[in-house]
């Protein structure tokens, strides 16, 4: 084949995925290293990547310290009884205590932040979230990266990060291709911040055919913070910590809005509020410590977002389907129907386009809501990711080695889904993570601790096999039928999707078995998860576009069998409405109040699986 | 579909391919104007909509659920700072146009050059801030937060 190969040496940071993440890592590491070569690779395009591609008519992590409204130990307690106990406190509080000076940045740069006029301060939609007009947020952050970057590789599509090899443990770079010209791209780089995205599309998605890219998480966002991670052996955590919507059918508008904003509530098919029908055999199960529906009401400590769920889909299951938000009260405001409205097109506009298609108008009618399909990632309200170090101030011993929100290979940090434990960070917060990220690379590099870093042309050349490989392999098989895409040899990345989907929402609790599963259907799972790696060894790509879906799949394809182990681990249902286990249907907290980290052999394949201490920072 | 593209204007500039972050929008060989490779991979996420300099790109909504003779289209200016949509119901009922700021300030001129700033101090750099920091937590004198500073103490670790 002939693309070439195009060598970029000498870089002191390379971020890896240019979401609101990278963007922030790109843009804090100018002002910490200033002499510093600082390099993004993005495989779409900077201006219009990652989950906020689209726009965001919220950001859902502010503290408003500044008006007296939160301080960061607040959104811990948050975060904590949200998950169930089960996040990185350090990092929260980390984040946290960091991200308004993030916020406000963005106002000054030119995002639109609603305001409060009677306060003066920002318009709230809930305790956590703010209201903008954020159609333009992913330019204007993607402006400040560019601003500080030495160089920004639009569409060069990561797929492995280099190890040096005189040092065991350390990250010297990382390859992938060019998804236009396919010429094979080499960073070699002494540190790299990992801020790729989540993985959307592992799961069997509700919508099927021409619709099965109305998901709700980005389907560009294709597991690479996991894929490159897990790949280079790094440790992970909370993978089994995935996460299930409730959002408006079909178009998975979002209800946050709605909920807080706009004081919108559900009913189920009779009319009838359903929720707190629930809690009295939910609370035997979490006992009482997560589900305390009277201290809730009485000091706004939420109802964890997984067990709303619980209700719902047992409402639905119990035969009192639909579920219906009530929209047509609030909707009667013209000021109120302007914002549902809006709050849709700034983000998500297929919802716009399914009402508009279906003539459902909420204002006259109450719209269906339902449960996706899950969702691994680090940044909105789960904690999937590496096992990163904390800030040296905060963190205890279990969870600091040296340099924040590095994981636990060497030069190699995280920020944004890839960062784990750190669950409502949301786009604020994972551009903040991002700039902590960059501040320790910046040092990690000033003390000396990448000196020497070697990367042989032989790790460079066998990677340039790998990555090519789909490409060979449809070469060499496709003349062996006349036509079509049914080939003996191979399949290709869309038939390997489909499987992964099959395979994950059948055996690791999806939408179809009502997110159930068990010890049983998990060994089964990983069985075949192997021989679909197996299988993808021989996956065929007809041209570029194929190769990257190609390694998208095999990403989306090592987070799948970390979110199986990690499942099988966790001998609890610790999220009852994100998933069951079957056979352990209570939560645990005397064997399983804990954090699960596990470490997948990048030569072997081998997972070793343990568990981390769950420091709790401050009284509930 | 969702997004495709009309024949009689699109003139091949390739902007929708550009932006398109699922890489979906690619150039027909045969007419020399782009359409949507692979329609099962779009977000309806309207880059390349608002990207189109001719409004030459539409939507259609997914075909698994929703009817055909809807209609929601944008222009975005990035001149003026605003967007303005217009939504028509299938049943052409309600017909609605709304308007919204995209940003408060000229592009490229409100974001600082982090190069041009003066270099951090070696206490900058050993303390726990970042850049413009604590000055932009607080717009006033406050410090950044440790868990001294709020009253916190760091409890055990719980491990069965």
């Amino acid at each position: 084949m002939a693309y070439k190969t195009i060598i970029e040496d000498g870089i002191d940071i390379l971020v890896a995925g240019a979401g609101l993440g990278g963007t922030g890592a790109a843009f804090e590491s100018r002002y910490w290293g200033k002499d510093k070569k600082i390099v993004v690779a993005e495989k779409a395009n900077i201006d219009r990547s990652g989950a906020v591609a689209q726009g965001l008519y919220a950001i859902n992590c502010y503290m408003g310290t500044r008006f007296g409204e939160n301080n960061p130990e607040d959104h811990v307690r948050y975060a904590r009884i949200d998950l169930m106990g089960m996040v990185r406190e350090d990092l929260l509080f980390d984040m946290a205590r960091h991200v308004d000076s993030t916020v406000h940045q963005f106002e000054e740069w030119g995002l639109p932040l609603m305001r409060n006029p009677k306060t003066g301060a920002y318009q709230r939609e809930g305790r956590w979230q703010i209201m903008i007009h954020g159609e333009s947020y992913k330019p204007i952050v993607a402006e400040a990266a560019k601003k500080s970057a030495d160089k920004v590789f639009n569409r060069v599509c990561l797929t492995h990060l280099l190890m040096d090899e005189s040092k065991p443990n350390r990250v010297a770079g990382a390859v992938g291709f060019n998804v236009r010209t396919g010429n094979y791209h080499v960073f070699k780089s002494k540190a790299v911040i990992v801020a790729a995205g989540g993985a959307s599309n592992i799961y069997k998605p509700r919508s099927v055919g021409e619709g099965a890219g109305r998901v709700w998480y980005a389907p560009w966002s294709s597991g690479s913070a996991y894929g490159l991670l897990i790949g280079a052996g790094a440790k992970m955590t909370q993978m089994e910590n995935r996460i299930v919507l409730a959002r408006f059918k079909d178009g998975y508008g979002p209800v946050g809005a709605y909920f807080l904003h706009l004081k919108t509530y559900t009913q189920n098919c009779n009319g009838e509020e359903y929720e707190s029908n629930w809690w009295p055999q939910l609370q035997e199960m979490v006992g009482k410590e997560y589900l305390d529906p009277e201290a809730s009401s009485l000091t706004h400590r939420p109802i964890p977002t997984c067990l709303r769920n619980h209700a719902l889909i047992n409402e639905v299951n119990a035969g009192r389907g639909p579920i219906h938000m009530i929209t047509m009260e609030a909707f009667q405001d013209p000021h109120l129907e302007e914002i549902g409205w809006h709050n849709f097109l700034g983000m998500t506009v297929g919802q716009a386009v399914l009402w508009a298609a279906t003539d459902v108008d909420p204002k006259n009618e109450n719209p269906e809501l339902t449960t996706s399909e899950p969702y691994v990632m680090g940044s909105h309200a789960t904690g999937c990711g590496a096992w990163c170090s904390g800030p040296e101030d905060i963190s205890p011993p279990e969870y600091f080695w040296g340099y924040n929100r590095m994981t636990t290979v060497e030069g190699l940090f995280g920020a944004g889904d890839a960062a784990g434990g750190t669950p409502h960070a949301f786009s604020s917060g994972s551009f903040t993570e991002g700039r902590l990220a960059a501040k320790a690379a910046c040092k990690y590099i000033d003390d000396g601790k990448a000196e020497g870093i070697r990367i042989s042309d032989e790790q460079i050349e066998q990677r340039r096999a790998e990555i090519y490989k789909p490409m060979e392999h449809y070469r060499v098989y496709r003349n062996e039928i006349t036509a079509g895409s049914v080939n003996p040899n191979y399949i290709n990345p869309r038939q390997g999707l489909d499987r992964l989907q099959k395979l994950m929402d059948e055996y690791c609790g999806g939408v179809t078995v009502s997110y159930m599963t068990n010890d049983k259907l998990l060994h089964i799972g990983l069985k075949k998860m192997k021989v679909l790696e197996e299988d993808l060894e021989k996956i065929a790509a007809e041209n570029i576009h194929e190769l990257l879906r190609a390694w998208e799949l095999k990403h989306r394809h090592l987070t799948s069998e970390a979110v199986m182990q990690h499942t099988l681990f966790r001998k609890e249902t610790r999220w009852p409405g994100y998933y069951y286990r079957g056979d352990a249907m209570k939560v645990d907290d005397q064997n399983w109040h804990v954090l699960t980290v596990s470490r997948r052999d990048p030569e072997t394949g081998e997972y070793t699986m343990e568990k981390a201490p769950c420091y709790h920072l401050v009284e509930a | 579909m969702p997004t495709f593209v009309y024949m009689t204007r699109c003139d091949g500039c390739g902007q929708c391919v550009d932006i398109c972050p699922s890489d979906i929008m690619h150039m027909d060989s045969v007419v020399r104007r782009a359409y949507n490779i692979e329609p099962n991979m779009c977000w309806e996420c309207y880059s390349c909509v608002k990207a189109c300099p001719h409004n030459a790109i539409d939507v259609r909504g997914y075909a698994d659920f929703a009817p055909l003779g809807h209609s929601v289209r944008v222009q975005r200016d990035e001149e003026k700072g605003v967007i303005a949509w217009r939504i028509i119901f299938r049943n052409g009922e309600k017909d609605m146009t709304l308007l919204a700021p995209i940003t408060t300030k000229p592009w490229g001129q409100a974001i600082p050059q982090l190069a041009d700033e003066s270099e951090p101090s070696q206490e900058m750099r050993d303390s726990q801030h970042l850049f413009n920091e604590p000055k932009y937590i607080r717009l006033d004198d406050g410090g950044l937060h440790t868990l001294e500073s709020n009253g916190l103490k760091l409890k055990a670790g719980v491990y069965y």
